[in-house]
């Protein structure tokens, strides 16, 4: 099986290629609805979690809300 | 006890306090002090997820703890230093509103910093941040230093209201500079009376919210003043009752501040002989 890697939160990780957004989500077990997605500084809707592909070199942010002011 | 109800852009609110969810010990104390301060809104930051290895624990998520059928989440962009990153924030903030059916997802805290030691605005940051944010169809609520003059220029590039700063964020020094406060008003209702203005930042204790709202503010946003508080249940009921009595008081019309006593006793028919 090939791999890829991308920056995930600021941590470097090796991912399967071919990985979407949502099985990523799964394997991290996050609930798609309690994230939201960036990747390259780009907002990724939700709705494209199931047809967007990892690609090499990615780098992502995945975001939730914590307690602020 | 409340008044009249007022508009922020398309919102609707009765409750003048704005609360932060921010410091507090536990996800439970927070829900307590929220309650107690009756607020209608409170605020949220957006940060990387925590990705626990597999099977692990992960921890509470705050959006567990709001009952976001009673209370509108308005998401900040504390944090940010440029309006690049604050921009993002709000996308990625109005994302998780959306997916939640909060009404919180039309609208966004603005705050563009300029250093860590003061938290102070970044003018120009600010300013470009919220004429983009406009253009992206949010609602922006742009917190700001006590700078008439900018926080009329914020009005004028489209946002919802205008949140001057009591004092530096956290700071607990409360209302630094009422006339600065006062002249913010002054710019940013002229012709525009239901203009909404709230001070943001810088509350210690419920006075504080009190001087606020009685030069005429239209809510008050806090945070740490409840929740670093020995007490946050009791001080949110404090802060509520604060925005209370300042409000009454703004609108039943001070008297002016004069250097010598005035009797309330009447002078006529005194015993004693007068000097």
């Amino acid at each position: 099986m090939s791999t890829i890697h991308a920056n995930i939160n600021g941590l470097d990780r090796e991912l399967p290629s071919g990985l979407t957004m949502s099985a990523l989500l799964d394997q991290l077990a996050l609930a798609p609805v309690r994230v939201a997605v960036e990747v390259n500084r780009e907002l990724l809707p939700r709705r494209d979690f199931s047809e967007t592909t990892i690609r090499d070199g990615d780098r992502i942010e995945i975001v939730t809300f914590v307690g602020g002011g | 006890m409340h008044d009249d109800c007022y508009r922020i852009g398309s919102f609707e609110f009765r409750s003048r306090l704005f609360v932060g969810t921010g410091k507090y010990a536990t996800h439970d104390l927070m829900r307590d002090a929220v309650a107690a301060s009756e607020a209608e809104v409170v605020t949220v930051a957006v940060r990387r997820d925590v990705l626990a290895a597999d099977g692990a624990a992960r921890p509470d998520n705050i959006i567990d703890h709001l009952d976001l059928r009673r209370i509108t989440v308005l998401p900040n962009t504390a944090g940010c230093f440029t309006a690049e990153d604050a921009v993002r924030s709000a996308r990625l903030s109005r994302e998780l509103l959306e997916g939640l059916g909060n009404a919180g997802a039309r609208w966004v805290k603005l705050e563009v910093l300029a250093d860590r030691k003061t938290l102070l605005p970044e003018p120009i940051g600010t300013l470009a941040a919220t004429e983009k944010l406009v253009a992206l169809g949010f609602e922006v609520l742009v917190y700001t230093n006590d700078d008439p003059i900018l926080a009329k220029r914020l009005k004028d590039a489209g946002a919802v209201s205008v949140m001057p700063a009591g004092a530096p964020i956290g700071s607990g020094m409360g209302i630094l500079n009422r006339n600065s406060i006062a002249l913010c008003l002054e710019y940013l209702k002229d012709g525009d009376p239901s203009y909404p203005v709230i001070v943001d930042a810088g509350v210690g204790t419920a006075s504080d919210v009190t001087v606020a709202m009685e030069l005429g503010a239209d809510g008050v946003l806090l945070n740490t003043g409840i929740a670093g508080a020995r007490d946050p249940v009791r001080m949110a009921r404090a802060m509520a009752h604060a925005i209370q009595a300042g409000r009454l008081a703004f609108h039943a019309g001070r008297i002016a501040a004069k250097r010598y006593a005035t009797a309330s006793s009447p002078i006529e028919g005194v015993i004693a002989r007068t000097t």
